[in-house]
């Protein structure tokens, strides 16, 4: 797994040098989709709480700069993105993480709907004003600044979960009672790690915005960046830190590159996949690697790791 | 002072009381017997005591200090542990991990890496399971998970521990290593309040038994006095005394 993303993230750092200009683009929206997939798996993969409120820090972070692009540095915009996502996510945790099962994922999904709405009427009827346009900034240096997210990204994930945060996730995961009967202030880690994760997605807001080039409330605040990160976790595999990498890259790269010519032939042939995989590959994509690796035996042995399963994500 | 004292506790569900004012004190070291019919209000007792339901009225006293308003978190930092009736687990983790939960969050103070795992080691082989510390729980029998409750327990150091029905389901053998189990965990010094149906663990290890018959309480006392209270032998035991059986 480690050589799969180290020869990733070259990959990604030389593509510059023989990828065009929509390539590149695809590369900034795949890599965009795993920030959103393993920072939704970060806290709803691991407590059981499934939140769609990604779209909301999302959009947080396109509307940052979009209000912010002419007076600030960029990276100093990325950083404020997501400070205000930490807060924008710890007062909503305050409010509806003692909500359980169900009503936390409508309540999560009433914010992202509430928020755009919201800011539509302000800016339509305040300032009668309608979308922004953004400043084009240099596309390598935003795929390396999204390479960058998404690296700390999966960094964070992968020492939070071996830390005691990620101990006390699992164990709210598990049994939620037993957890709080057991010493571990669910309240207080639930609500900590709704925020945390919430940082990576504001960010990966900032990041996108500038390929946007023109973006509204409706695009900023749409409710698909809320499903995507489910989808790409359920298509890789929630149960290990590179399912939802895996996934949101086969999905981010099927969406961009078939979505195009094939239209609404993709999506149906996406929901077709992706009734196969909650059929027959509850663990996802990931979970095909043990079982061709008891089907094959020794054979692809030294062939295994990330290639493998990328490999066969691809198919 | 008993290390643990009850005065007037009270529990209402909607109008029904489950549990109506009870007096109750558990002296320190010592293993305190809870019986009575199903729905007398024992789980429920357990249920206040540990905080997952706040009381109606009365007050609760951990070594002298009121529990009442505190999260069951709280309670377990101060040193009250408990197992469940119905076993709670948390089933896709590793038996070693359960533990660990125990021994990380269980106690007042920051635990570090390393002594929390010697803790849940050391609770593992207390219990006898450290042979399949790795293996999910979920894959575990029965008889098995119910230890990984009463190891996950004791890695948080209590001071009180709750056994909720520990032995219902077990067949007599086990039922013997179970009763072995909790007579070395008094040992250690730690109290311990039992739940239990099954009369012989009752009667063979408890220094007190409290009888509850619905939520009130009916008898407390030694398991003479409470296996031959006439009262007890109404609602509960039966004429024949169950105290072999």
């Amino acid at each position: 797994m480690v050589g799969f993303l180290i020869l990733l993230i070259a990959f990604v750092l030389t593509f510059p040098l023989y990828g065009g200009a929509y390539p590149t683009r695809v590369l900034i929206v795949m890599l965009m989709y795993t920030v959103l997939a393993v920072s939704w798996a970060m806290f709803s993969g691991t407590t059981g709480y499934m939140s769609l409120a990604p779209a909301a820090f999302f959009g947080t972070g396109i509307y940052s700069t979009a209000l912010l692009q002419h007076y600030l540095p960029f990276p100093v915009i990325i950083v404020i993105a997501g400070l205000i996502s930490f807060v924008l996510a710890f007062l909503l945790g305050l409010v509806t993480l003692r909500l359980k099962g169900i009503y936390f994922t409508i309540f999560s999904f009433g914010l992202v709907v509430f928020i755009g709405n919201t800011i539509n009427y302000v800016e339509a009827e305040i300032f009668g004003r309608h979308g922004w346009i953004f400043e084009a900034l240099d596309r390598t240096m935003l795929l390396y600044t999204m390479l960058g997210l998404a690296v700390v990204t999966v960094l964070a994930a992968y020492f939070i979960s071996r830390s005691r945060l990620g101990l006390a996730m699992r164990s709210i995961g598990g049994n939620e009672e037993a957890a709080e009967h057991m010493g571990v202030n669910t309240t207080r880690i639930k609500v900590l790690t709704f925020a945390i994760s919430a940082i990576f997605m504001g960010a990966a807001g900032v990041v996108v915005a500038p390929s946007l080039s023109y973006s509204n409330s409706g695009i900023a605040f749409s409710v698909t960046y809320s499903f995507i990160p489910i989808v790409a976790a359920v298509l890789g595999g929630m149960g290990q830190l590179h399912g939802p990498i895996i996934g949101a890259l086969v999905f981010g790269f099927l969406e961009k590159t078939l979505k195009a010519t094939l239209l609404t032939y993709f999506m149906l042939g996406f929901g077709i996949i992706m009734v196969v995989v909650i059929l027959f590959l509850p663990n996802g994509l990931i979970g095909l690697v043990p079982i061709l690796r008891d089907k094959l035996g020794g054979v692809i042995q030294k062939l295994r790791k990330g290639g493998q399963a990328e490999q066969h994500a691809d198919t | 002072m008993p290390i643990l004292e009850g005065q007037g506790v009270t529990k209402y569900f909607g109008g029904l009381a489950a549990v109506s004012n009870v007096d109750f004190h558990v002296d320190r070291g010592e293993i305190l017997g809870l019986i009575g019919p199903n729905g007398a209000g024992k789980t429920t007792l357990f249920n206040l005591i540990s905080a997952a339901l706040p009381a109606s009225s009365g007050e609760i006293r951990f070594k002298g200090q009121k529990l009442n308003g505190l999260k069951p978190h709280q309670i377990c930092r101060m040193g009250i542990a408990r197992t469940f009736q119905e076993i709670k687990v948390f089933p896709n983790m590793p038996v070693l991990q359960n533990v660990l939960v125990g021994a990380f969050f269980g106690s007042p103070k920051r635990v570090s890496g390393a002594d929390a795992a010697g803790e849940a080691s050391q609770a593992l082989e207390f219990v006898g399971l450290s042979a399949v510390s790795t293996a999910p729980v979920k894959d575990l029998t029965l008889v098995s998970q119910k230890r990984v409750e009463v190891a996950r327990a004791l890695a948080a150091k209590p001071e009180l521990l709750l056994l909720d029905e520990l032995m219902a389901g077990l067949n007599p053998a086990e039922v013997s290593e179970a009763m072995e189990l909790v007579t070395r965990i008094r040992d250690k010094g730690i109290t311990i309040i039992m739940v239990e149906h099954v009369m012989k663990a009752i009667m063979g290890i408890s220094a007190r038994v409290m009888v509850l018959h619905h939520g009130e309480k009916l008898a407390d006392g030694t398991c003479n006095e409470i296996a031959c209270n006439r009262k007890v032998i109404e609602v509960y035991l039966g004429e024949e005394t169950h105290a072999g059986s």
